[in-house]
């Protein structure tokens, strides 16, 4: 089974439409997604802002690393673990949703980016922690989370739209092989 | 219906006739775009006043001094209000009276004119005198929150 079927699979389970269908279960779960955004990327801004050098610039990098920390992992939780009950709520249209796919992307390069840090530029930390202005690769790591999660703040958004959705033809050729439509024969 | 909701309702259709308003409602584009601006100003906020408001409850960054964390934070919030304000207004106009007919809308406008007035004077003297309050560090967030939440349910038409 390809992941369209699992995907279809998963939109016939009854928990699935009945989630959907709620009058107060998906507005919840979604206010809860929106509160975690708050939580988690609010506070990644915030390392994101010592790592340029935009702000606390007082404070040791390590210490707002590891303090933050665990309110991070906090809010990634519940921020996956929401963001998994949307996408079980409405899995098809999410998975052939364009900016759906592109947030997706752009979560595994904000995860790399975390990666090279950690194994870069952060493990001599000793040596830049009271930096006032952090060296150049700690600033782009910075800089470059701060786009990421920009960009993908505005994917989530978009993926409300229906602008390019499969059930919305016709669409250009482009817009259909990356969204994963499947066109029945014959149709334009 | 009373005189102050009288004067709102007007003041929504007002709004809605505005060139501002009838450029966004007429726009496909325009409303989820100035929406993303608004949540990306959220997610700014959020960490600014919650950095602060953690360490008022003794959490987090707790070497530095709620002062100094404070300090630094200041234009990050306030730059970010303004965003949120504008961009708000913005979307305000587009569908006013909509808006006035949505309960979750006035929950949001009460708890942000108190998170304001809140985060400007109380929490303001608390941050600058050094003080550790974790009451005032409680509020904040509680108002902030509701003013997340609230906004969050105008799109849902509650």
């Amino acid at each position: 089974m390809n992941l369209l079927g699992v995907v279809r699979a998963l939109a016939d389970q009854p928990w699935s439409v009945e989630l959907h269908e709620s009058l107060y279960g998906y507005p919840i779960v979604e206010s809860v997604h929106v509160w975690a955004l708050c939580l988690f990327v609010g506070l990644t801004i915030v390392l994101d802002l010592r790592l340029t050098g935009l702000t606390f610039r007082t404070v040791p990098v390590s210490e707002v690393v590891r303090r933050i920390l665990p309110w991070q992992i906090a809010g990634f939780i519940v921020m996956v673990a929401s963001g998994l009950l949307l996408f079980y709520a409405i899995p098809v249209r999410s998975y052939q949703n364009i900016f759906f796919r592109v947030k997706i992307l752009l979560l595994i390069v904000a995860g790399l980016n975390v990666w090279f840090f950690n194994s870069g530029v952060y493990r001599r930390i000793e040596s830049w922690d009271r930096d006032p202005i952090p060296p150049p690769r700690a600033r782009r790591a910075g800089f470059a989370s701060l786009a990421l999660w920009l960009l993908i703040i505005f994917c989530g958004r978009m993926i409300a739209y229906n602008w390019f959705d499969c059930d919305k033809q016709p669409q250009s050729q482009v817009i259909n092989t990356l969204a994963g439509c499947e066109l029945e024969a014959g149709a334009p | 219906m009373s005189a102050i909701a009288d004067v709102m309702w007007h003041f929504a259709k007002w709004s809605e006739a505005t060139p501002l308003g009838r450029v966004i409602r007429n726009s496909e584009y325009a409303f989820p775009m100035i929406e993303f601006v608004h949540l990306a100003a959220l997610a700014v906020i959020g960490g600014a006043v919650l950095v602060v408001d953690m360490r008022l409850l003794g959490m987090g960054l707790k070497k530095s001094s709620v002062a100094q964390l404070a300090k630094d934070a200041q234009p990050y919030v306030t730059g970010s209000l303004i965003v949120m304000i504008l961009t708000g207004i913005a979307l305000y106009s587009s569908e006013a009276t909509k808006c006035y007919a949505s309960f979750a809308f006035w929950i949001k406008m009460v708890s942000l004119l108190l998170a304001m007035i809140f985060t400007y004077t109380v929490k303001k003297h608390a941050a600058a005198k050094d003080l550790e309050s974790k009451m005032v560090g409680a509020l904040s967030i509680l108002l902030w929150f509701g003013v997340a939440w609230g906004g969050r349910w105008i799109g849902f038409g509650g």
